[in-house]
C-alpha cells in the first residue's frame, strides 16, 4: 500500500502503454468499448499497482483484496491490466472475443483468473461487493473490497439497494469507485436521468464521501487513504473523469462510448497515445 | 458485432440449390423493419410512446425521437423501472411500446413482467432487442436464451419471435392492435425474406412454409430459414420436410401442431434459445398430451455460450441447415424403428 507505492510518473507510463494495448486490442478485434475504456485506465492502473493486495502467481488467495469492475463491458482495459500485472499472459490478449476465446466481451471468472464475479448488466457489481466485504467482518479478516462503476449505471436501483445495506451493515472494509464521466451510451447522464446531487446522495445514505481527479495518480490515492482510513461507514470515492480520455477525438464524446475506430482514427489515436506527454 | 465467425462449421448448404443460394441473399437487420413500422403506427395513433432505457440507438428509435422527442420517455439505465413505467403509461391511457435488450429487459424485471404487465393486464408491448445470441461475442451476460421458458410460463402474456423484415412488421401492427400483454423478440441478426407474399401474421397461428410428409420442422425467429435450408438439403436426399414457422410461443396453435405429428409422425423444432423451457418444449407438451411421435429439440443445449458470434454458435450447437438436416434423419429414423 502507501509506503511502496510506484510513483505518479512510473504509474502515468504504465498507463500510456495500456491505453495502447487496448487501442490496439479493439481495433484488431473490431469491437470493443474505447470511451469507457479510456476513462477508467488511470483509476485501474491506480487500483492494480498500487493498492489492491493481490498474488498473480494465487489469484484465488482466500485473503487477497477483492475487486470488482461493475461496469464489466470495460473488460478490454481489464484484460490489459491483468495481462500487465502478470494475472493472463500479455500474448492472448490477441484472441480478445475471438471464438472460443476466454477473453470474451463481459469478463468471465471461470475463464480468467483475477476476475472475481461475472458482470455485464450494469448495477450488479455493488450488491456483490457489499457480499464481500460483509464476508470479511463475519470472519474477522482485514481484507479489503474495491469496486468501480460507471455513473450512468447508479441509474440501476440495486445500487441504491446494496449503498443502504453497506452503510447499514458498517462496512468500512468496502469502497466504491464512480467513474465520473459524465456519459452513458446514448447520451449524458444529465441528459437522461440526472444523477445530481450525486455527493449529496452518497452522503444522505450514509456513505463517507470524497471527490478526486480520476486522471491525477495522487489525487487517486490520497482518495484510496480517505478510503482506508475511515471507520465505521463504508467509502464512496467520486472519480471526475473523461469518457474517452487519452485520445483527443474521443475525448468526452459519446459516440465513443462504443465505436471502433477506422484505419485513419487509429493511426491518429496511436501517435496520440506514442508521445510522452511533456 | 457482426465479424465473421474464423472457424464456423463449413456452410451445409453448398450441395443444395435453394431458391436464392445462401451466399447471395440479402440479409436484413430486423430492427429497422420495427423502427419503421413504429413510427407508422405513431403518426396513426397519438397514444403511442416509446420507453427505452438508455437504448435508443441500439433499439433503433433515432428517428421517433428526432420526430416526437416528447413520446420518448427514456428512463436511464433503469429496467425494473422502466417496465412499471410503462404499466403506468398504459393505465394513464397511452400505449406504451417498452424498449430494450432482451436480455436486460426480461431478465431484470421479471416480475414486474409478471405483476405490473401480465397479471395487472396493462396494455403494454415489451419489445427485446437483439434476443437470441445476438448480441454474440459480448457473451452470456447479453445473451437472451432463457426469455421463452420464462415468458412462456407467464399468464395473460402473448410471446411472439418474428423471422424476417415482412412478419416483423406485420407482428409490430398485431401487437399494437391487440388489446393486452405482448412480447416481441426481435433480434438484430441478419436474416433473408422468408416469408411469402400475401402472408399474413395472427397472434397465436403457426404458418406452414413448405408441404411435406416425412418429418416436420418447426422453427421460428432466426432458425426458420435455417429450417428452409435444411429441407432443401433434405429434398435432394428424397426426403420431404414440412417446415412451420411458429412465430407466437404463447398461445400456442395446438392444431397446427398435432396436424404435423399426425400427418409427419417426426416433428424437430430449432430455435436460438436453451433447449430447456422454449418453443420446443412447448410442442413437446401438446405432442406428448395428444399425439406423440418422435422428436428432437435443438437449441442451446444448457450451457452459457463461449465466445462467438451468433452465427458461429448456432453452427456450433447444431443449427445450422445440416445439423437440422441430420437432426431430422435421426428421428425419420426412430419413427419408422417404431412402427
Ligand atoms: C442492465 C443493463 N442495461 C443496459 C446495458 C447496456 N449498456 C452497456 S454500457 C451502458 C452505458 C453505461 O454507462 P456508464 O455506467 O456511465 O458507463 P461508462 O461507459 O460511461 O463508463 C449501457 C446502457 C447493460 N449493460 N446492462
Ligand atoms: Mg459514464
Amino acid at each position: 500500500m502507501n509506503s511502496s507505492r510506484p510513483s505518479a510518473q512510473h504509474l502515468a507510463g504504465i498507463a500510456r502503454r495500456i491505453r495502447r494495448r487496448d487501442l490496439d486490442m479493439i481495433y484488431e478485434a473490431g469491437a470493443g468499448h474505447l470511451g469507457s475504456e479510456l476513462s477508467c485506465t488511470d483509476l485501474l492502473v491506480a487500483l492494480y499497482f498500487g493498492e489492491l493486495q493481490v498474488d498473480p502467481d494465487e489469484p484465488s488467495a482466500p485473503t487477497r483484496d477483492r475487486f470488482v469492475l461493475s461496469k464489466g463491458h470495460a473488460a478490454g482495459v481489464l484484460y490489459v491490466t491483468l495481462a500487465e500485472a502478470g494475472f493472463i499472459d500479455p500474448a492472448e490478449l490477441a484472441t480478445f472475443m475471438q471464438p472460443g476465446s476466454r477473453l470474451n466481451g463481459h469478463p468471465d471468472r471461470k475463464l480468467v483468473p483475477g476476475v472475481e464475479t461475472n458482470t455485464g448488466p450494469l448495477g450488479h457489481g455493488l450488491p456483490v461487493a457489499v457480499g464481500m466485504a460483509k464476508a470479511a467482518k463475519l470472519r474477522g479478516e482485514s481484507w479489503r473490497t474495491w469496486v468501480l462503476t460507471g455513473d450512468g449505471e447508479l441509474q440501476e436501483g440495486s445500487n441504491w439497494e446494496a449503498a443502504m445495506a453497506a452503510a447499514h451493515f458498517g462496512l468500512d472494509n468496502l469502497a466504491l469507485v464512480i467513474d465520473h464521466n459524465r456519459f452513458q451510451q446514448g447520451a449524458a447522464v444529465a441528459d437522461t436521468n440526472d444523477l445530481a446531487p450525486l455527493a449529496d446522495k452518497w452522503r444522505a445514505f450514509g456513505w463517507h464521501l470524497h471527490e478526486l481527479d480520476g486522471h491525477d495518480f495522487d489525487a487517486i490515492f490520497a482518495g484510496f487513504d480517505v478510503a482506508r482510513s475511515t471507520r465505521g461507514r463504508p467509502t464512496c470515492l467520486i472519480a471526475h473523469t473523461n469518457k474517452g480520455e487519452g485520445i483527443s477525438f474521443t475525448r468526452d464524446r459519446v459516440a465513443w462510448h462504443h465505436r471502433v475506430p477506422t484505419a485513419e482514427e487509429y493511426a491518429q489515436a496511436r501517435a496520440e497515445l506514442t508521445e510522452v506527454p511533456s | 458485432m457482426s465479424r465473421q465467425p474464423t472457424n464456423a462449421a463449413p456452410d451445409a448448404t453448398t450441395t443444395a440449390a435453394p431458391q436464392t443460394a445462401p451466399e447471395k441473399r440479402v440479409l436484413h437487420d430486423c430492427r429497422n423493419a420495427f423502427a419503421e413500422t413504429l413510427i407508422e403506427l405513431a403518426e396513426a395513433d397519438p397514444t403511442l410512446v416509446a420507453v427505452c432505457n438508455d437504448s435508443v440507438g441500439s433499439s433503433k428509435l433515432e428517428g421517433f425521437q428526432q420526430r416526437w422527442p416528447e413520446r420518448l420517455v427514456n428512463v436511464g439505465i433503469a429496467e425494473q423501472n422502466l417496465v412499471g413505467v410503462g404499466a403506468g403509461l398504459a393505465n394513464g391511457g397511452l400505449l406504451p411500446f417498452v424498449c430494450a435488450a432482451a436480455s436486460f429487459l426480461t431478465g431484470r424485471a421479471l416480475e414486474q413482467i409478471k405483476t405490473d404487465v401480465a397479471y395487472s393486464d396493462a396494455n403494454v408491448k415489451l419489445c427485446g432487442i437483439s434476443s437470441g445470441m445476438a448480441y454474440g461475442e459480448l457473451g452470456a451476460t447479453h445473451h437472451s436464451i432463457e426469455d421463452f421458458a420464462w415468458l412462456r410460463a407467464i399468464a395473460n402474456l402473448a410471446v411472439i419471435a418474428p423471422a424476417d423484415p415482412e412478419e416483423t412488421r406485420q407482428a409490430v401492427r398485431a401487437a399494437a392492435a391487440h388489446r393486452g400483454p405482448v412480447f416481441l423478440r426481435l433480434s438484430r441478426m441478419g436474416v433473408p425474406d422468408v416469408v411469402p407474399e400475401g402472408y399474413t401474421f395472427e397472434i397465436g397461428r403457426a404458418v406452414r412454409l413448405r408441404e411435406g410428409s416425412d418429418v416436420t420442422l418447426i422453427a421460428n425467429g432466426t432458425l426458420v430459414h435455417r429450417a428452409l435450408d435444411a429441407a432443401e438439403l433434405l429434398a435432394t436426399e428424397g426426403i420431404e420436410a414440412r417446415v412451420i414457422n411458429l412465430p407466437t410461443v404463447r398461445p400456442l396453435d395446438g392444431a397446427e401442431i398435432l396436424a404435423a405429428a399426425r400427418d409427419t409422425g417426426a416433428i424437430v423444432t430449432a430455435e436460438e434459445h436453451q433447449v430447456q423451457g422454449g418453443l420446443g418444449s412447448a410442442v413437446a407438451e401438446v405432442v406428448v398430451s395428444h399425439q406423440p411421435v418422435p422428436m428432437k429439440i435443438l437449441g442451446v443445449p444448457g450451457v452459457f455460450a463461449p465466445t462467438g458470434s451468433a452465427a458461429y454458435l448456432l453452427d456450433r450447437f447444431g443449427m445450422s441447415a445440416r445439423g437440422i438436416a441430420e437432426a431430422a434423419t435421426e428421428v425419420i429414423r426412430r419413427k419408422r424403428a417404431a412402427s
